[in-house]
């Protein structure tokens, strides 16, 4: 089947048929959904009545349940709303963290509509907490993807790497930022999209998308800036990561969460600082509040001065203050 | 016909290690456990559970998922007897190197499941019961949970659960010594009528002394060999610290710790 990369889809409606495609050849794997629904799901809640289970609304036992199976051998996939995966962390640090140290659990949470993609839903259903939270757990694996075609090629190791897993994803249609080429480095847990000279961004989820936008405009005017999209926040290669982006100057995270407490930008902090490095760090993401605003995606950007324009005119000051320094120490 | 002398003689001799493990352990929960022990004894030497201490995954074992883990300390004297470790072991209980430890996890053979904090086993009885009957493995799945953590909500979702699966591989066994840390439940949140709840909830439910051997060895029995479609639920009426006046009658004693005295003078009675 041809692979359209530009056509705009939903990480879930890719992920989903996937696994219904592999829920033919494999019938070691169960879906279980806390009553969320998606339009591509009922063709597998019909084909599959025996290994799709909705649990009702009730995650604490969605995740419960899922142990039992995974305990027993299983392939689980989790489903419901990323915001509503916190209700159970309890049930997620006792029975997937702690005892996935001792036994193998492959238990996959899918957590649909991460950070603000449900824009207008409001803050019960924003979610900025979940990179944060689940970074605090051990054994746990992270997976914030940028698009569908990376969430597509997501498959197998969801099914080979027998871990408990979340999988965030964004709740909009969007393009694809990797073509149909991509081969993704699993075990190293991010993607350089493009080397730059000075500066580099790295992001992860829906903020690549904005960030090729920024470094397509900034090549416009000839200028041109790195990205790394960090698409397995736990595990990633930190060496890997580091040898990546040493040589750069100055760096931009950016990430639809609330920064300062703990996800991406703590990640790339701590891997600076173990490197003993001391390249300066400009942090973008939520602030430490939450959003009683409705309107579009871009709007809540804005609230925040994190949308795409206002990153462009911060990153073109800082290229400014980086020629600048570089032209004194010339002319020193 | 169970030999019922066998079995009190059994869980004598548990009640007696469980003491003794609390001596050498005192932030064990020696009440919590002492009400469970003609319960573990029948599971484990009735011909109840069907297990192998030598290869404790056997795909055909009993699932036995014990959800009140602090009051599982009598658990450890059991699995040593059988052979699931050495008896050794259990005077090493809460030192470096042991994986014994004051809250038995994971890493103790036979345990199936963590079980530190409260509410979770009937959950993932619920996916294990599931799983057995997608393997085709014909076994039950026995919970053991206390009372008390029936206040967790997360008890309610897998209760709804279990009985609208059919889950009748599943058998939850209630330690209903009625009374949790801060005093009796009656006074906390009231949990009766508990056998009217869960038939409410379509279970097929039994009550019996939990420390009369002959009720309960019928009654486990009965329910292991039951074929109706439904989850049971066998709610063993027992006395939290049972066996020891001084705590039998304390209603702080969750959190008692006996003294050395206390203890050498209980063993000396109950030699």
């Amino acid at each position: 089947m041809a692979i359209n990369t530009n056509e705009p889809k939903r990480m879930r409606d890719v992920l989903l048929e996937q696994i219904y495609q592999k829920m033919f050849k494999d019938d070691r794997i169960f879906f279980l959904s806390d009553d969320l629904g998606a339009p591509i799901l009922d063709k597998l809640r019909q084909d599959f009545k025996d290994r799709f289970i909705n649990v009702g609304i009730a995650e604490q036992n969605l995740i419960n349940v899922a142990t039992g199976l995974g305990l027993e051998g299983f392939t689980v996939y989790a489903y419901g709303l990323a915001p509503f995966f916190l209700r159970a962390y309890e049930q997620i640090r006792i029975n997937l963290a702690l005892s996935g140290q001792m036994k193998e659990i492959n238990v996959n949470m899918i957590g649909v509509g991460s950070g603000v993609s449900y824009d207008v839903s409001g803050p019960t259903h924003h979610c900025l907490e979940d990179l944060i939270v689940m970074r605090a757990l051990p054994n746990i694996v992270i997976f914030s993807p940028s698009d569908w075609y990376i969430t597509q090629q997501f498959i197998d190791y969801s099914i080979n790497v027998k871990k408990p897993k979340y999988i965030r994803l964004d709740g909009k249609p969007m393009p694809c930022i990797y073509d149909k080429h991509t081969r993704f480095n699993w075990d190293n847990g991010f993607h350089e999209i493009r080397k730059g000279d000075d500066l580099c961004i790295i992001s992860t989820g829906y903020p690549t998308h904005m960030s090729v936008h920024i470094i397509n405009k900034l090549r416009g005017m000839n200028k041109n800036m790195g990205l790394i999209d960090v698409f397995l926040l736990k595990p990633i290669n930190r060496d890997a990561l580091f040898n990546s982006l040493k040589n750069y100057k100055q760096l931009i995270t950016i990430e639809e969460a609330f920064i300062d407490k703990g996800g991406l930008d703590a990640l790339m902090l701590g891997i600076l600082n173990d490197k003993n490095s001391r390249i300066p760090v400009h942090r973008f993401g939520f602030k430490d509040e939450y959003l009683f605003k409705f309107g579009s995606r871009d709007y809540l950007y804005r609230s925040q001065d994190i949308d795409e324009n206002t990153l462009l005119q911060r990153i073109l000051q800082m290229m400014e203050k980086q020629e600048k320094n570089r032209t004194s120490k010339l002319h020193n | 016909m169970a030999n019922f002398d066998f079995l009190e003689k059994k869980s004598k001799w548990v009640r007696t290690e469980t003491l003794k493990l609390h001596k050498f352990a005192p932030g064990t929960r020696i009440a919590s456990s002492l009400s469970a022990v003609e319960i573990l004894v029948v599971l484990y030497y009735d011909n109840i559970l069907d297990y192998d201490p030598k290869n404790v995954l056997w795909e055909q074992r009993n699932r036995f998922i014990i959800s009140k883990g602090h009051g599982s300390v009598s658990m450890y004297p059991i699995l040593a007897d059988l052979g699931f470790f050495d008896l050794a072991e259990l005077g090493r209980i809460s030192t470096e190197n042991s994986f014994l430890g004051n809250i038995p996890d994971t890493g103790v053979p036979g345990f199936e499941t963590i079980n530190g904090s409260v509410g979770h086993g009937l959950g993932i009885g619920c996916g294990v019961a599931l799983a057995l009957k997608r393997k085709g493995i014909d076994k039950k799945v026995f919970v053991l949970s206390g009372d008390g953590e029936l206040n967790e909500g997360a008890v309610w979702e897998a209760v709804m659960f279990a009985s609208f699966h059919n889950l009748n591989n599943l058998i939850l066994i209630i330690d209903n010594n009625k009374l949790s840390m801060l005093g009796y439940q009656k006074d906390i949140l009231g949990m009766e009528p508990l056998k009217h709840k869960f038939t409410t909830f379509k279970w097929k439910a039994e009550c019996v002394n939990g420390h009369n051997i002959k009720q309960l060895s019928e009654a486990l029995h009965r329910l292991n060999r039951d074929t109706s479609d439904q989850p049971k639920v066998l709610i063993a009426n027992t006395i939290k610290g049972k066996g020891i006046p001084e705590l039998e009658n304390d209603e702080l004693c969750h959190v008692r710790v006996l003294t050395e005295e206390e203890i050498n003078r209980t063993l000396q009675k109950w030699q």
